[in-house]
């Protein structure tokens, strides 16, 4: 059996023929497994939804219970589907991520979704397993990116509360994941007063408190009772589409920062009107990507969404077999 | 080099001109020299480095880096300098001061130089790397004027910005006797360059109401030329052009350089010509802000000055002279110099204000933005002290214009919409856009536009929203500006100088307002 046979491309994304079920499909299809929860990978209107429980979860918060037709959580075992042995192990990348082991006659494909490998207390770390095939993502693969030690990044911040503490600092976060990693950061470099946070976080930190992972005093940004001043000097944090609407004029003179992978280009930075760039990141930077590549060892390496030309072109100077999927759907800019 | 590099950082993307400032001025409190210094000068663009051509640059990174990565990356970073940061990988962990690395590349022989760079990039972190090469390259662009830089040396210093720009010509980095007198620590240095940059007199806007205290016999009235202020310092075989803010322009204007033959220091406007009359302000930006400038650029558009005092003759100082009597010296002056370079600025006769008023209404050139009032007995000062000099603008052109456009502002503005792009009807009743204006309004003024282009967008491109604008529904603004120009690059063939909200119309229905023939007539010939 070729690789390809047991996994490969369709519009409605990677589809197993033998177990007659999608990974991560863009499309409603009849069963679907799904590596975590942010939307673009994680979408509703499935017959059937396999997932950890905790992005079952999470598309429940986000979709509404309906979300599909049937839904199985899956625990650390294996799950058979038709003759298809299928196991979720843990990414790395957000609370409940996972990566897929699909297996058939012999052979391993691990459909990795977004992973990375530093260290991250709000989910479980990535774990590497064995296999033929790996698959990859690639959202920062160039070697320009190298992210640095999210702890220092958060020196930064704290740094610009201490320089500007007549201002407001409001800090883009995504509201899955990224939210709640940059509170967990913050309370581990010895922040304990009181973070604001928007309203389109709520939900995802009371569940992130749900399971154990400590997020210390929240506060609703958004109460008649406060005046702008009392937000002097205060860390808030929200989507960063919300820095553009009117919500965010009741703060005093706002540093703008912005957590992601992205703020390490001063492009990147400049374009999204930030003034107090954060490079922290739930993907892999170049260097974690070549090293998950070299662990695992896989006989082929799968490319998909981002920059697949870069890691496939080092994969070809460095003899490894590689192509890219060229799967669409998939947003990059959602970090 | 650590410092210096987060400076660079944090002013790129610091939008406010005061938090520039600051950041400045802590560099300069918390960086010793001679680092400091050379860090000014980077910024000022008076660091006269080897420089390192990007083919160099990129000949090193060939040496480490596969061809096909290093364009992937290039392709998405978009500035060598900042791949290279990026991209190259080295043992780290080995800073070095500014003051050194800039005393090495001066040193470094041609053959040397690209060994010396990649062993810098080795020892230092990304943000000290991409410092290095920006340096290196020369390509130091961080919003950063090098007015404002002598304005956060004033702050820091506790002086008036004005003794800096005298003394600057003289200084050279790393700027070690200026800092010692600014810490307090040592006396002033003493003006050390020839034909130096005499800080400029500027006239504070007059008020009409404050005629009625003045008196007509104690000032003299010129015209208020449209170009742009200069000082034109010739002493002891030392010729030199300077802007208003003490800027040497002298490479961009060797035609008015080389007939300053001369032995003085003339306060004067800056104009191109075009055939016999004087050009308008665009012709004149051909010329200006350029390195060097090309034998077509010389011959279409020639630059004279119209001499408006004399600071210097010979040795003598005619600053402390009554401004009447420096005008007499300038008039004997301006008899001797080539009349195709320099002319005499000439005087308006008035008996009462109600006669200037009339001049001022009907102005004998197009090229004329209003009239200045010198008092006879003014001595020359630097800055802009209240009383001696006035200058009376024409009135500004006003338009009842519609807004089109509404783009997000930055730092503090970035959750309003507060750029506007206004538009005015056409023939065919559509609007075409004439203008984009920042300013003019108050705090509240500008929340309750934002919440009319939040409540009215018709569609969103990024930044910019477009807004609902029809004959009978829509903001209209209007709008002041100074002139107008034609443009070929916008749409409607108009660009405005200096246009800004003088006042919402809530009142006005869209359809009232103006239209563009109302523009086109008022485009020079």
């Amino acid at each position: 059996m070729r690789p390809d046979d047991l996994l490969h491309p369709t519009p409605q994304g990677l589809f197993c023929p033998a177990g007659n079920f999608h990974i991560d499909p863009v499309r409603p299809v009849e069963t679907a497994l799904i590596t975590h929860g942010h939307a673009d990978h994680a979408r509703a209107g499935h017959g059937r939804v396999l997932a950890t429980a905790q992005t079952l979860d999470i598309m429940a918060i986000r979709y509404g219970d309906g979300f599909a037709g049937a839904t199985q959580a899956t625990g650390d075992g294996p799950i058979r589907i038709n003759d298809v042995e299928v196991r979720f192990h843990p990414a790395g990348h957000v609370l409940g991520s996972a990566q897929i082991a699909v297996e058939h006659d012999g052979m391993r494909i691990v459909a990795a979704g977004d992973y990375k490998r530093g260290s991250d207390p709000t989910c479980a770390d990535f774990e590497p397993v064995p296999c033929d095939v790996f698959i990859t993502e690639a959202t920062f693969a160039l070697p320009v990116f190298r992210h640095p030690g999210p702890q220092d990044e958060i020196a930064k911040l704290l740094t610009s509360l201490k320089d500007f503490p007549e201002r407001a600092h409001l800090v883009g976060v995504y509201a899955l994941g990224k939210a709640q990693r940059v509170i967990r950061l913050l309370r581990d470099a010895g922040y304990d007063e009181e973070i604001y946070i928007h309203g389109a976080l709520q939900t995802l930190c009371d569940y992130y408190r749900s399971q154990g992972i400590e997020l210390g005093a929240l506060a609703p940004a958004t109460r008649d009772d406060l005046s702008k001043e009392h937000f002097a000097g205060r860390v808030i944090l929200g989507p960063p589409s919300a820095f553009a609407a009117k919500w965010a004029q009741r703060f005093p003179d706002p540093v703008i920062a912005f957590a992601s992978g992205w703020m390490q280009v001063r492009a990147r930075i400049r374009q999204r009107g930030v003034e107090l760039p954060l490079v922290i990141s739930d993907h892999c930077d170049w260097s974690e990507l070549i090293q998950t590549i070299e662990e695992i060892d896989p006989s082929e390496v799968w490319v998909t969404h981002g920059r697949e030309e870069a890691l496939v072109r080092w994969c070809e100077l460095n003899q490894r077999r590689a192509r890219s999927l060229h799967l669409v759907g998939y947003e990059d800019e959602v970090e | 080099m650590k410092a210096f590099s987060e400076l660079l950082d944090r002013l790129v993307l610091t939008p406010s001109r005061n938090g520039k400032l600051r950041l400045l001025e802590d560099y300069f409190a918390s960086v010793p020299d001679p680092d400091r210094g050379y860090g000014l000068a980077a910024i000022t663009r008076d660091l006269d480095l080897r420089s390192v051509k990007p083919a160099m640059l990129r000949g090193l990174v060939a040496e480490r880096f596969d061809e096909e990565l290093f364009r992937l990356s290039y392709d998405y970073v978009g500035d060598l300098a900042e791949t290279i940061s990026l991209i190259w990988e080295g043992p780290g962990g080995g800073t070095r001061p500014l003051s050194q690395v800039v005393e090495q590349l001066n040193a470094a022989s041609r053959s040397d130089a690209p060994a010396l760079i990649s062993g810098m990039l080795d020892r230092f972190g990304p943000a000290e790397r991409y410092a290095l090469l920006k340096l290196a390259t020369g390509g130091m662009r961080v919003g950063v004027s090098s007015r404002l830089a002598k304005q956060a040396l004033a702050r820091f210093g506790d002086v008036d910005v004005t003794e800096i720009e005298e003394l600057w010509h003289g200084l050279d980095p790393p700027y070690v006797s200026l800092f010692a007198w600014l810490d307090g620590q040592g006396p002033k240095p003493a003006q050390a360059a020839a034909s130096p940059f005499r800080p400029v007199m500027l006239a504070s806007p007059l008020a009409e109401a404050e005629l009625e205290t003045l008196r007509p016999q104690d000032f003299m009235a010129e015209w208020k030329w449209d170009g742009i202020r200069v000082q034109a310092a010739s002493q002891d075989g030392v010729r030199r052009l300077y802007s208003r803010t003490g800027d040497d322009i002298s490479a961009a204007f060797p035609d008015v350089i080389g007939d300053m033959d001369f032995d003085g220091a003339i306060d004067g406007e800056l104009l191109v010509r075009k055939g016999d009359a004087i050009a308008p302000f665009s012709d004149l930006q051909q010329r200006l802000n350029r390195k060097t400038v090309s034998k077509a650029k010389l011959q279409a558009f020639p630059a004279f000055i119209r001499a408006y005092d004399l600071l210097h003759e010979g040795a003598e100082n005619l600053r402390p002279l009554p401004f009447a009597k420096r005008r007499e010296r300038l008039e004997d002056f301006a008899g001797h110099l080539p009349s195709g370079r320099f002319d005499l600025s000439p005087t308006i006769p008035f008996k009462d204000w109600a006669e200037l008023a009339e001049a001022r209404a009907a102005p004998p050139d197009p090229v004329i933005e209003g009239v200045m009032l010198k008092r006879l007995d003014s001595i020359y000062v630097p800055g802009r002290p209240k009383g001696p000099w006035f200058k009376w603008k024409r009135d500004p052109f006003i338009i009842d214009a519609v807004l089109m456009y509404a783009q997000r502002g930055h730092g503090k503005r970035s959750s309003f919409y507060s750029d506007y792009t206004f538009g005015v009807w056409t023939r065919d009743g559509e609007l075409v856009p004439v203008g984009k204006a920042y300013f003019g309004f108050t705090d509240e003024e500008l929340r309750q536009i934002d919440k009319f282009v939040r409540d009215n967008t018709r569609e969103r491109f990024g930044p910019v929203r477009s807004v609902r604008a029809e004959p009978d529904f829509g903001l209209v603004l209007e709008v002041a500006f100074e002139g107008l120009n034609r443009s070929k690059r916008h749409k409607s063939g108009v660009a405005m100088r200096f246009p800004r909200i003088s006042r919402l119309r809530w009142d006005k229905p869209p359809h009232e307002a103006d239209r563009i023939e109302t523009l086109e007539a008022l485009l020079p010939d």
